[in-house]
């Protein structure tokens, strides 16, 4: 099936209790196959088109604010719609899980896939101090594994969770191995707002404080939370780096282009290795900096300007060169022009 | 000959005739002498009570003079962003369709930056009731003008009256809910005398009334003052609203339910 549909039909089996979008190409087929299927009538799951991507994240800051398993999917443009809410909830400390299939930018820009909102995903998004937790998909088995994992995360750590995909994983077709369905959760968090019961006080969900005071005590019990999901929760896979004397760095689109240069490059003799982030949100930088201390030289590939390259070269800090090779607009390098990029840069052209 | 009797001799539960409601926190409200906002609340606070709705209400408080509305009432509150109120109330009672669900809005949150959120939950007939502060002004600002604001009425950021020609017309936001059939039940009220304070309240409980029945959105508008904002005592500020405000958003139902046995309109006390 198609990586936007894995996101649909995964959402329906990991016992999702609402999603609420709006249609906006390359990743509709999401909404369209969850109205087709119907869940409602089965699982109780509710479907619903809201009337703009900010009526449809303030949907989903609701239904997580009652405790409930919600989520939205959309591309670029209206994921940069959705940054005020995003950020509500961030700051109001709610679970939701978040899917931006993403398409060139900036502007209105293509529908082909990019990778160019890295920094938008990673960095926070939205105004105020905070992070999501970035999950980055290679294939459509991993769009559809990533949503139930994206969920248990979000309620681990009572945080926004995104799912950085691109147009490319959201269209192809790949065979993929579903989770067996599980129910909708019957327990209620106890700090979920769902009626006061005369047995506990008032739940309030809010991301405001005057008191600039108790405003920095807050920000910074949402720093040691990031610690500890930096400490806790980084996945990577590394694919031929023990030998490795030359590291590619690539997530998603960009990893399964690389994969493949590495096996071309070492047909012609070249050491190279790639490590693929599949957390963006916490970064893999100790992985990449141990492995970067024994190569002698670093590239980041990505279909951007050049974003993740920032975080690996904090990484490396120094250590080995860092060069970041990329296409944009919605154009996909071929794992023949990493090879020649690569090779440019060995031989210092 | 009489004992002396002192005030303690009074306090005794067969003398009570008024008391602070159950649902009201102890907290201070923090508006400003004459405001609106108090008596708003306090009406909540008397039905949620009577209707014994505590454990069931979800409110969504907006942002604006009311965004500490959560401080005020002893249930469960959500704060919304600017005008948004409605998107988390159709999602909460979407999952939660049990529930009582209420957002608590001002003119600029509702009418202004929360239009679209306003106008599709309406249209969807989402199940939840509009509580709807109009006064004409951002009074949390420091008393801009809003989208209610009248034609020639000063704000600090129309000093020299509100200039139709450049700034558009005050939005009758509730006439046009009014006609959306997703709208259940349309009102507009106030709270500027003992008499239309029964009114309103009269007004909201029939909404949560009809919530139950799963009928449609129910929007209740309340015209209300802004000493501060407006320059005014609160009682020329109540005496502005009834000639000028009142003219311009007449109070009364706008859409009222139908009797569906006897086809004809409910019988309504709520009109003047």
């Amino acid at each position: 099936m198609k990586g936007n549909e894995a996101v649909a039909e995964a959402a329906i089996r990991a016992g999702a209790d609402g999603y609420f979008g709006y249609p906006i190409t390359p990743q509709s087929e999401i909404m369209e196959y969850l109205m087709e299927a119907n869940p409602q009538a089965k699982t109780g799951m509710v479907v619903l088109q809201a009337e703009s991507e900010v009526a449809a994240i303030n949907m989903v800051y609701g239904g997580a604010a009652c405790g409930k398993k919600v989520m939205t999917t959309s591309s670029s443009p209206g994921i940069s719609l959705k940054q005020e809410g995003i950020t509500y909830i961030a700051g109001a400390e709610l679970p939701c899980l978040i899917v931006n299939v993403v398409r060139g930018g900036p502007g209105l820009g293509t529908i082909q896939p990019a990778q160019s909102d890295y920094f938008q995903a990673v960095k926070g998004g939205g105004h105020g101090d905070y992070h999501l937790i970035v999950l980055a998909p290679a294939s459509v088995q991993e769009m559809a594994d990533f949503v139930g994992l994206g969920f248990d995360l979000a309620f681990r750590y009572r945080n926004p969770v995104m799912i950085l995909s691109d147009g490319a994983i959201g269209q192809m077709m790949e065979k993929v191995w579903l989770s067996p369905p599980v129910e909708r959760s019957k327990t209620v968090p106890e700090w979920a707002t769902t009626g006061k019961p005369p047995s506990r006080q008032r739940n309030i969900i809010t991301s405001l404080d005057l008191d600039p005071a108790a405003q920095e005590r807050f920000n910074q019990k949402l720093i040691d939370k990031y610690n500890e999901i930096r400490e806790k929760e980084v996945r990577y896979e590394e694919f031929q780096c023990g030998d490795a004397q030359y590291l590619l760095v690539a997530y998603g689109t960009s990893a399964r282009i690389c994969q493949k240069s590495v096996q071309l490059a070492r047909k012609e003799g070249l050491k190279v290795g790639l490590l693929r982030p599949i957390t963006l949100f916490p970064f893999p930088s100790k992985q990449i900096s141990g492995l970067a201390v024994k190569a002698d030289l670093v590239i980041s590939v990505e279909m951007s300007a050049g974003q993740m390259v920032e975080d690996v070269l904090l990484a490396v800090n120094g250590k080995t060169p860092v060069y970041h090779f990329g296409r944009m607009g919605g154009m996909v390098p071929t794992p023949e022009e990493v090879v020649e990029f690569l090779k440019s840069k060995i031989t210092g052209d | 000959m009489a004992e002396a009797t002192g005030i303690k001799d009074y306090i005794k539960p067969e003398n009570l005739v008024y008391k602070r409601t159950g649902i009201m926190t102890e907290n201070v409200l923090h508006y400003c002498p004459g405001c609106g906002h108090g008596t708003v609340h306090r009406i909540l606070a008397e039905i949620i009570e009577e209707e014994g709705l505590q454990s069931e209400a979800i409110g969504i408080s907006p942002v604006g003079c009311s965004v500490f509305l959560y401080n005020y009432l002893d249930i469960d509150w959500q704060e919304a962003a600017h005008g948004r109120a409605p998107a988390l109330a159709t999602a909460v009672k979407r999952l939660c369709p049990d529930k009582f669900v209420f957002t608590y809005q001002g003119d600029g949150d509702l009418a202004a930056i929360g239009t679209s959120e306003t106008i599709h939950s309406c249209n969807r007939g989402e199940n939840i009731l509009i509580i709807f502060i109009n006064n004409g002004i951002y009074g949390m600002t420091g008393g801009q003008m809003a989208p209610t604001t009248l034609p020639g009425m000063k704000s600090s950021t129309s000093p020299l009256g509100r200039d139709t020609r450049l700034m558009g017309y005050p939005l009758k936001i509730t006439d046009i809910v009014a006609t959306l059939p997703g709208t259940y039940y349309v009102t507009r009220q106030s709270v500027h005398t003992p008499a239309n304070a029964r009114k309103t309240k009269r007004a909201i409980k029939k909404a949560v009334q009809y919530q139950k029945l799963n009928k449609g959105t129910c929007f209740v508008e309340i015209v209300s003052n802004c000493p501060s904002g407006w320059r005014m005592t609160p009682v020329e500020a109540n005496k502005w609203l009834e000639e000028n405000m009142l003219p311009y958003y007449p109070l009364g139902d706008l859409k009222a339910p139908v009797d569906v046995n006897a086809q004809k309109p409910v019988k309504s006390d709520n009109n003047d």
